[in-house]
This record gives structure tokens, sequence and C-alpha cells, in this order.
């Protein structure tokens, strides 16, 4: 049986930040071209192409300095961070390794690419849902963490 | 400044926006959200139906096009293979996301907010990356 903790759920900004995001992706696909995919724009600054560089950087250093410009006019939503610096490093280096293993991550595959309904981002999706719900479970109820 | 760097820029803002809003930035309520067994929240499953309902009417008009509002080429990824990079990556993907509650837009936006944390993942991530382009391309 699931339990809805209904208390922490936030079905308006949940809705409302997610269009944000739909939006931004469709600002960039029709007016740039290109999907808002961020593994992707992240690790093609690994492989410098002339004339690609830039509007990667463009686009990331929007999304970094998102907070900022928030913080001018009011207190940042909160942050928390439970996972302890060598779960987050492996976090990271398994995030980073595997979404360009995979092409995508939740942004790619699972907004851009259900967006256009390709069968190989809903496949990607279900994937990475599955094993992300196997991996709270076991970390959680089986760990004991 | 262009017209590419400038949309690229805003595209930037809005989604690093979205992320706020929607509480994805937040690792500890995205774990919430991954945890069906304890008190689960379903707020990001929205997240994504909010998203994908934006998405869908601007895909579909994407798709009629040859060229973008800029006149740059469409650039919509043409790959159609179910193959194991795919499904190993994907399935991998998760494990890293589950661990830390971050995907790779989530991280950036808390690095963008001062925290600490959020760049050493960000840092890690990169190196995950790097590791990738040395072995596999």
């Amino acid at each position: 049986m699931v339990t809805v903790d209904w208390y922490a759920f936030t079905p308006w900004s949940a809705l409302i930040g997610g269009a944000l995001i739909g939006l931004a992706a469709a600002l960039f696909i029709l007016w740039s071209g290109r999907i808002a995919g961020i593994s992707g724009i992240l690790g093609g600054l690994l492989r410098p192409a002339e004339g690609d560089t830039l509007w990667r950087v463009a686009f990331l250093g929007g999304m970094i300095v998102t907070p900022l410009l928030w913080q001018m006019f009011d207190r940042l939503p909160a942050i928390r961070i439970e996972a302890g610096y060598p779960m987050i490093i492996a976090a990271g280096l398994i995030v980073g390794y595997s979404t360009r293993l995979g092409a995508g991550c939740t942004s790619g595959h699972g907004v851009c690419g259900i967006s256009r309904l390709s069968p190989r981002s809903l496949l990607a999706t279900v994937c990475f849902m599955a094993t992300g719900f196997l991996t709270v479970y076991v970390v959680r109820h089986l760990a004991g963490g | 400044m262009n017209q590419h760097f400038l949309t690229a820029l805003l595209a930037g803002l809005i989604f690093g926006l979205g992320l706020l809003v929607s509480g994805m930035a937040n690792p500890a309520k995205v774990l919430a959200f991954l945890d069906i067994a304890g008190d689960w929240d379903p707020s990001l499953a929205l997240v994504m139906a909010g998203a994908i309902a934006v998405g869908l009417v601007a895909f579909t008009l994407a798709r009629r096009r040859k060229t973008s509002l800029l006149g740059e080429p469409m650039r919509l990824p043409t790959a159609t293979q179910i193959d194991r990079p795919l499904v190993l990556g994907s399935l991998g993907f998760g494990i890293g996301w589950g661990l830390a509650g971050f995907c790779p837009g989530p991280a950036l936006v808390a690095l963008g907010a001062g925290e600490a944390k959020a760049l050493v993942f960000v840092a890690a991530m990169l190196g995950g990356m790097g590791v990738f382009e040395l072995t596999r391309r």
C-alpha cells in the first residue's frame, strides 16, 4: 500500500514549475532548433567544436544564475541535501557517466523525449524511474539508511 | 551577444526557474517522490505532467518545421534504435539519481544557490562524463 504524504504534496507549484520547464524546452526547440537536455548540453562541452560552445555556456549559465536572481526578490525555497560527501561523489560519477551512455537524463528523455513521443526516450524514462525507485527503496528500507 | 546566445540564456533561466518553483531543485523532495514505500510525495509526477503538456504542443509544431524561428536547422534526434547503451545508461542514471536525489539540471541550480554539496556533485558528474568521453568515443 502506498501512503501519500498529503502534507508534503504541492500540486500547484509542481504543475506551474513543470509548465515553466516545458516552456523553456519549447522556446529552445522552436527558436534554436535544439533539445533542452541538460546532460547533453553539459557533456557536449567536453567535446569542444567550433561555434558549439557559447550557446551551451549561455544555457547552463542561465540555470546557475536563476537562484541568484531569485534571491534579489525573495528567499530561496529550501534545498535539503541529505546524502554525505562520499555518496554525493559516487552519485555524481554515476549520473555523469550513465547519462552520456544513455544519451539523456530527466530533461532530454523525460521531458523533451516523451513530448516528441520517442519510444527510445519513453523506455529510457521507464528505466531510470524504475532504478530510481528501487535505489531509494534499498537505501531507505533495506539497508536501514 | 547574438540572438542564439540570448535564446539559450533565456531558456536556461526559465528552465532554472521551473526547477526552483516545482521543488525539483530540492533533493529531499525528489527523494520523497522516489520513496514510494515511505511517506510518498507525488508532486514530481505533476512536474513531469506540466512539462510534457507544454512540450507536446511545442514538439508537434517543431516537427512540422525544417528550420527554427531563428533560421537554425531543426536538430531533432534521429536515433530510433533501442540498444544496450540506452538501456544500461538509463538504468545506471536512475541509480545515481536515487542515491543523492540530484539529476543534472537541479544540481546546476543548487550550485547557483551556493550549495557546497551541489558543487561537489557537479564536479563528480563532469568527471563521470569525462570518463565516458575517454573510454567510449
